[in-house]
Parts: C-alpha cells; structure tokens; sequence
C-alpha cells in the first residue's frame, strides 16, 4: 500500500461546486501546497469550510479572493478584512458558526450522525432559522452534521499507508476534517516507512486517508508572520 | 484620549485581572486586554492557560527568537508552552469548554448588562467579524469576568441597564473589571466592590448606565 499520489493528481480530484474542508487555524495546520495547486487549478463554485480564511493574500484567502469561493462555512474572519469587505459587499456567502459548534459538525459528519442539540447560542440571533428541540426541562438547537466531498489537511509526518502526526498547535481542525470527506488528502513535511511511527503517536490512523501528498519544500507561507511577532 | 493612555488603561485593567486567578485553575483569555493578563500570571499559581486552537498549558506571546511557525494562540500571536502543556484537536479543546472544565473566561465587551448579558460579537451593518469561540466561552466558562474600558471610544457607558446590541451570551458576567473599578453582577444587580486608585464613587456612577449599589464600608481599592 503507497497512498503517495502528486500535487497535480490530488487537485485534479477536487471538481467546480464541490464542498471541500480545509484544515488549519491561522498558519498552522493550513495545507498551503494544495491550496496553491487549487487556485492554479482554478476550480470554482467552492464551498469551503475552515475555522478562518487565513489573512489577506495568503492560504485560502487567496482563492476567495480569486473569485473560487461561492461559500464559506466558518467560525471567524477578524484577521482578514478584505475577505469580510467581500462578504459585507455580497462577492460570497458567508456561514458564522461558534468555533467548537463548527468543529462538533465535522465531527458528527465523520461519525456518521445527522446533527447534535445544543444550547449554545440560545439565548441569540443564532437561535433564528434553526430548529429548537426540548429534551425534558431543557431547549436547545439542532445543529447538522457536516460532511464535504473532499477534506486536505496538513500533517507533521505521515508513512506509506497514510498514519498521520501533527505538530503542536497545527493539529487543530485537522484530526475531525480527516474524518468527515468522502476523500480525504493529506499534505505532509516529511514521509516514512510504515513501521516507523510507534502505534501509539499516531494521531489519525490511515483508514482514514485516501491519499497523500509529500511536500518538496516548504513556502514562504509557512513561516512566521512578522507581524504577529508581538512578544 | 492618547494611545499611551489607552495603552495605561490596558495595563492597569490586566494587573488587576490576574488577581482573580486562582492557583491550579483552568483560564481562557480572549482576545485584546485578557491576553495582556498573562504578562502578569504569577508562575507561582501553576494554571493550565487554555487556547481555542488546541493548547492547554500555554504560555504568553514569546520573541522573534523563539517564534515557532506551529504554535500560535487564538489570536495569532506566536507563543510559548508551560511546563506539563499539551495540545489536542478543536473538538477536545471545545469539549473542554462547553464540558466544563474551564474554571474561568476573560473576555472583552462592547456591551454589558446589569443582569450579566453580554455582547461582544456583532454591530449589525457595522462590525461582523464572526463568532470564534466567544459565545461558548461565555455561556460554559464556571466564572466569567470581563475585562473592558469602563466607556466607548465615543465616552458613551459601556453598563447599561439592557444590551443594544445582539447578544453573545445570556446572564453569563460574574465580574466586570474596567479601568475606574471593580463591579460584580449580584442576583441582577451591579455592586461596586472596588476603585481603582484616584477614582471617585461619582466618576464611576456617572459613567455606569444603570444602577449601581455601593456600600462604602466595603469598597475595596486598586
């Protein structure tokens, strides 16, 4: 088993009006390769789902910004202004959802669950349109499980048969994205042989990736952001 | 006002902040002035600092030197690990919260109310940046206190008697903490339970749009 395919293939795999799960919370966790090959591939119609669009000019910013995303189910777009100036002129629809309510739908999708009750947001403009559901003395509202036609993430170390590891605060969003697509691809730093990574580091085993892609060489998007140095 | 005012101000709300940290407590710190609060954390307290984005047992914004390009804090901001920290996915770290295991929230306002609303998330037409992980802060955290300038950039009261604005959370505010005092949200009501130095009981009820009880015995000073 060698689930290493290339960038172009793996791409090639994401079609015009697919809904597609992107890992990564700022930087970190952010598959910024296949992002690229995306935006070169010029696929659009996109919904996409990600806790944030990145910052302007860089990750998935830029395929909104290239008129890609029709769509976007997110959690918050404070870092990124032109994309909010998008959203505020009607360039792309954008879905706010609480941050772990949008981590809890991916994760319901990849379990296979068709939505949870919560009482987050009850008491709030959130609660409008959604349907609110009693369970004895408590209310709260349904909220559906997300699933997407493809899920990339991004991982530390990834072997042959796609077992993942991620790396500090890069893990976020990736370990549910990887289980919530009906095909999922993995980017990774550094690829070994099945064997080498101990069972018990594995974060996700590789049942649940489809395919993988190795990273030659990591870009400038996956450095530090100078200006977020603030300490 | 000046920006090494408001620079001050800040200062000044987030020394006072770190008093209400407790030794071995589990702390979440928002965006803005909360994250201001861990320059000032006794290390002696031994606090898991939670972030949103996966890390329990963090540490405050670190240097160009140490900046690691996978460790950031919800915010952005490259930071440092605590000794005994640990990361996990987005859907442990908010089982974390809404479950909860975190003892106690510091998050910004644009609006309070006397009954404990809060609203920090939304100026309809004017301000819409998302949600994040405020409201599940707000509505899970065992202790919620707010750290915020006492008024707007226009001088206008933050406390008011009902929020203008949507709502992020419900009756969710123990403590509000502001640069002129420190008031508690009792049974629906604001009780002013300390001063920050050189501040009157009049500066403080003139720019608090709701009533306020004082009991002048028991008005502490910071």
């Amino acid at each position: 088993m060698d689930k290493q395919i290339t960038v172009a293939e793996a791409v090639a795999l994401v079609k015009d009006h697919y809904h597609v799960m992107i890992g990564g919370f700022g930087v970190p966790g952010t598959p910024m390769i296949l992002v690229d090959a995306l935006l070169k591939q010029n696929t659009r119609h996109l919904t996409l789902i990600k806790n944030e669009a990145n910052i302007a000019g860089i990750g998935v910013s830029k395929l909104v910004e290239n008129g890609q995303v029709d769509s976007l189910v997110t959690s918050h777009l404070g870092l990124n202004s032109v994309v909010l100036g998008m959203m505020n002129r009607k360039e792309i629809n954008v879905e706010f959802n609480p941050q772990g309510i949008l981590a809890e739908r991916i994760r319901c999708g990849g379990a296979g669950l068709l939505g949870f009750i919560t009482d987050i947001g009850i008491d709030t403009i959130l609660r409008e349109n959604k349907q609110v559901i009693k369970i004895g003395e408590r209310t709260g509202i349904l909220e559906t499980s997300l699933r997407a036609d493809v899920a990339l993430i991004h991982a530390a170390i990834g072997d042959r048969f796609g077992n993942l590891v991620y790396e500090k605060s890069a893990r976020n969003f990736n370990p549910a994205m990887a289980t919530a697509a009906r095909i999922v691809i993995a980017e990774v730093e550094k690829l070994v042989e099945p064997g080498e990574l101990q069972p018990d580091s594995i974060h996700t085993p590789g049942a649940f990736v489809d395919h993988m892609v190795v990273i030659d060489e990591l870009t400038a998007e996956y450095g530090i952001l100078e200006d977020y140095v603030i300490g | 006002m000046s920006s090494a005012d408001t620079k001050n101000i800040k200062q000044i709300i987030a020394a006072r902040a770190e008093k209400e940290v407790m030794p071995g407590q589990v702390i979440n710190v928002g965006i803005g002035i909360p994250t201001l609060i861990l320059k000032y954390l006794d290390p002696a307290k031994q606090v898991f600092v939670h972030s949103e984005n996966g890390i329990v047992g963090m540490g405050s914004h670190c240097g160009r030197s140490d900046a690691d390009r996978n460790l950031i804090d919800a915010g952005g901001g490259y930071v440092g690990m605590e000794v005994g920290g640990s990361f996990c996915d987005s859907v442990l770290s908010f089982t974390l919260v809404r479950g909860g295991r975190l003892d106690l929230a510091f998050l910004g306002a644009l609006e309070v109310s006397r009954t404990g609303d809060l609203a920090n998330w939304i100026i309809p037409g004017k301000y819409s940046p998302g949600i994040g992980g405020g409201m599940e802060l707000a509505q899970k955290a065992r202790r919620l206190v707010i750290t915020t300038s006492h008024t707007n950039r226009k001088g206008e009261p933050k406390i008011l008697d009902k929020c203008t604005l949507p709502l992020t959370a419900k009756g969710c505010i123990n403590r509000i903490i502001t640069e002129l005092a420190v008031i508690d949200i009792e049974e629906g009501t604001l009780v002013l339970k300390e001063l920050a130095e050189g501040v009157s009981i009049d500066d403080v009820v003139s720019k608090t749009a709701a009533p306020l009880i004082v009991n002048k015995s028991e008005i502490g000073r910071f």
